[in-house]
């Protein structure tokens, strides 16, 4: 009986491990996501950020989880409940399944789908659902903009991302998460390399898909009174903006790093020479935990110096782990760890991005925001998707070398940013201004 | 034994989605069953293994055609309409009449399928599924793949018409 | 209970949401609810299809309801479209309330 029961679960056990360790890990590392973000931005407006829970504001994330946790849960009282309650769950459940077939190393994947790539992209597309019920079910014309707004500018990005996405695909030949990196592994080449508009293009689609600044009208704080989230409080609040729209960013720079980024590849995973290279991350580990223990006894409180010291042992351990699975045997543990290890630095390094930019630029007004989507970014996108393809279908057909292809999509470069600079320039010449006084 | 309870689990939440949408007063829970129903369907395709299928069913119809529904339903939501009569004056022998064809139909499969040889079918060469998709579409259907965008380019342009303020 | 389906059962799943969707149509006013149902029928012979398709061993079944798929995206935008060219005018979206062609 238990014989069968196990014979039947085996291919079951390992995914639905993974399951729960994403399940359980993710709302850690949102919440301290979340606090990365606070404190680059206090970085770059020269102040400190969260300083007093825990030492330099380490454990400022549990903190706020027990307080939105321990809030009073608000329900506007004409409010339709169910959509009320529902709208939330559906953005985080979509966010964290469209994390199962990610590949975090070439071990951690929950599964390999044959459609992998496009499963990422479907599910992530079902979030709009999340936004446009939770304007509708809070019952205010605020809300009800700001939701409409907000999914308007979901989908008009969407297209151009899954375009940019295209791009790189035609290289890859595969939708398969796995495929796209080993390919990548098998030419010794990132696919950014070979295309840097698609990557550039899907930058920008990604941080208006998550919502973020300078993309961010429509959950502004001084536009629309936060748009759709404005009748949630407590912990409803931190499912759609600390868990959803964090694990949005982890998946699409997820996307990101496996597509163009090479995904689990250490740099230069070619080239034997740079092998010392493979010490860069225990050496990462041991030079924060260094730091760690030299910022201990210049904390006011014991308590923090033990929560320090701590996070330094804690950053001991990780280094050994690093360090050990270098030469352990094992076909597994090496690319396991190592890959799991530069695969979130990539997507760490994409999200860091995300926040520099959101505390550098002002935000686009939503006409603005528009007509980027539709009259800049889908051009290039499609010309960029057209060049590659022409370039590729003359390498295969003519049977070029390498070199033949580099200067082929070197051109394609070429075209796509003079079309992508004439657009921008005939986009500067049509203002509002000039356009109504053309319609009187 | 997986198998059957996919199938039956996604074959009853279709079915009983559906008998939600076609019955609920408020118009966007209609619309909320209908992606259910959608969702079920997919889970469909991907036990019968048409693995691109599902993920076009998601991304086409539940995130693009669904949203557009929703939009609409948004749009034009009278508070009125809640307190409206739901079906038409004739809708006991409209009912009447539909569940005298879906008689006829099962009657015919339950008395056919005694006769007709139908096999439940081996995977063949479906797979992988996206590769087989793709060149049976460029090759064989090429003609109509074309017809089909330009039917979504007439669509595109019948839609921004009609909505249209003033022509 | 092991090995496949027979393949009556996915017959007559899209038999039920066909005269679901049938239902749908001839019963309610609200022209929404209609477009709707018109979108349960055409799931239903997707479904009829893609169980055919794998009775055959072909993907030819899944080809044409992606076909059907963009033919209903494309009815769907149309459709609604008019909805709203309606409503804009005659404040309503009851179908029996729009009989202006009624001798």
């Amino acid at each position: 009986m238990i014989q069968s029961f196990l014979e039947i679960a085996q291919p079951y056990l390992l995914p639905v491990l993974y399951g729960v360790v994403i399940v359980a890990l993710v709302p850690l590392v949102d919440g301290y996501i979340v606090l990365m973000e606070r404190k680059v931005m206090a970085d770059m407006q020269a102040r400190l950020g969260p300083m007093r829970v825990g030492p330099h504001g380490l454990l400022q994330p549990i903190a706020d989880g027990v307080k939105l946790m321990l809030k009073e849960d608000i329900i506007p009282e004409s409010a339709d409940k169910w959509i009320f309650w529902f709208a939330p769950v559906v953005s985080v459940t979509t966010a964290m399944v469209a994390m199962s077939p990610l590949a975090i190393g070439p071990v951690f994947q929950i599964a390999d789908l044959n459609i992998g790539l496009l499963f990422v992209l479907g599910v992530s597309s079902m979030g709009i659902y999340g936004v446009v019920m939770g304007g509708w079910a809070s019952n205010s014309h605020y809300s009800l903009l700001g939701a409409l707004r907000s999914s308007a500018q979901l989908v008009s990005y969407e297209t151009a991302g899954g375009l940019a996405v295209i791009s790189g695909l035609l290289f890859a030949g595969t939708l398969s998460m796995r495929g796209i990196v080993e390919w990548q592994a098998q030419h010794g080449v990132w696919i950014v390399i070979l295309t840097p508009i698609a990557f550039f293009i899907y930058l920008v689609a990604s941080i208006a898909e998550t919502n973020r600044a300078p993309f961010d009208m429509p959950e502004a704080e001084s536009e629309l009174v936060a748009g759709y989230m404005t009748e949630y409080s407590g912990f409803r609040w931190a499912l759609y903006l600390g868990l959803a729209e964090t694990t949005n960013m982890i998946v699409v720079g997820s996307i990101a790093t496996t597509l163009f980024l090479g995904g689990w590849l250490r740099p230069f995973s070619g080239t034997h020479a740079l092998d010392f290279l493979d010490w860069f991350p225990a050496l990462l580990m041991l030079v924060t935990a260094a730091y760690c223990f030299y910022r201990t006894p210049k904390q006011p409180v014991a308590i923090q110096k033990l929560v320090l010291a701590a996070f330094g042992l804690l950053f001991i351990a990780l280094a050994g782990v690093l360090g050990i699975s270098q030469t352990a045997p094992g076909a597994w543990l090496k690319p396991g760890v190592h890959g799991a290890f530069w695969f979130m630095a990539k997507v760490l390094a994409y999200i860091y991005t995300f926040m520099w930019l959101r505390f550098t630029f002002p935000r686009y007004r939503f006409d603005q925001l528009m007509k980027l989507g539709w009259h800049f970014l889908i051009p290039t996108a499609i010309v960029n998707v057209m060049s590659v393809g022409t370039a590729l279908a003359l390498y295969r057909q003519f049977g070029w070398s390498h070199f033949g292809l580099a200067a082929a999509l070197g051109v394609t470069t070429l075209i796509t940013l003079l079309v992508a600079g004439y657009l921008a320039y005939v986009g500067e010449q049509r203002t509002p201004a000039a356009e109504m006084a053309e319609r009187a | 034994m997986a198998n059957h309870l996919i199938f039956y689990f996604f074959a009853g939440l279709a079915v009983v989605s559906a008998i939600l949408v076609v019955t609920v007063r408020n118009t966007v829970h209609s619309a909320i069953f209908l992606i259910t129903t959608l969702l079920a369907t997919a889970g469909i395709f991907l036990q019968l293994h048409a693995q691109f299928l599902f993920i076009v069913q998601i991304i086409l119809y539940i995130g693009g055609i669904m949203v557009l529904f929703i939009f609409v339903i948004m749009l034009v939501n009278l508070d009125v309409a809640l307190h409206q009569i739901r079906f038409n004056r004739q809708w006991v022998v409209a009912l009447v009449l539909a569940l005298v064809l879906a008689a006829e139909v099962g009657f015919a499969l339950k008395v056919g399928a005694k006769g007709v040889y139908l096999p439940s079918g081996q995977s063949g060469q479906m797979e992988p599924n996206t590769e087989m998709v793709g060149s049976v579409l460029f090759q064989n259907y090429m003609l109509p793949f074309e017809i089909a965008s330009i039917l979504l380019l007439v669509a595109m342009i019948g839609a921004v018409v009609m909505s249209k303020k003033k022509i | 209970m092991t090995g496949a389906i027979p393949m009556t059962h996915y017959l007559l799943l899209s038999l039920a949401l066909f005269t679901i969707g049938v239902v749908g149509v001839v019963t309610r006013r609200n022209v929404i609810i209609i477009l709707m149902s018109i979108e349960l029928i055409l799931n239903a012979v997707n479904i009829n299809l893609v169980a055919f398709s794998k009775m055959a061993g072909v993907v030819d079944g899944q080809v044409f309801a992606i076909f059907i798929i963009t033919d209903a995206a494309a009815e769907a935008a149309v459709g609604l479209g008019i909805i709203i060219a309606y409503f804009r005018n005659r404040e309503t979206v009851l179908a029996d309330e729009m009989d202006i062609l009624k001798w």
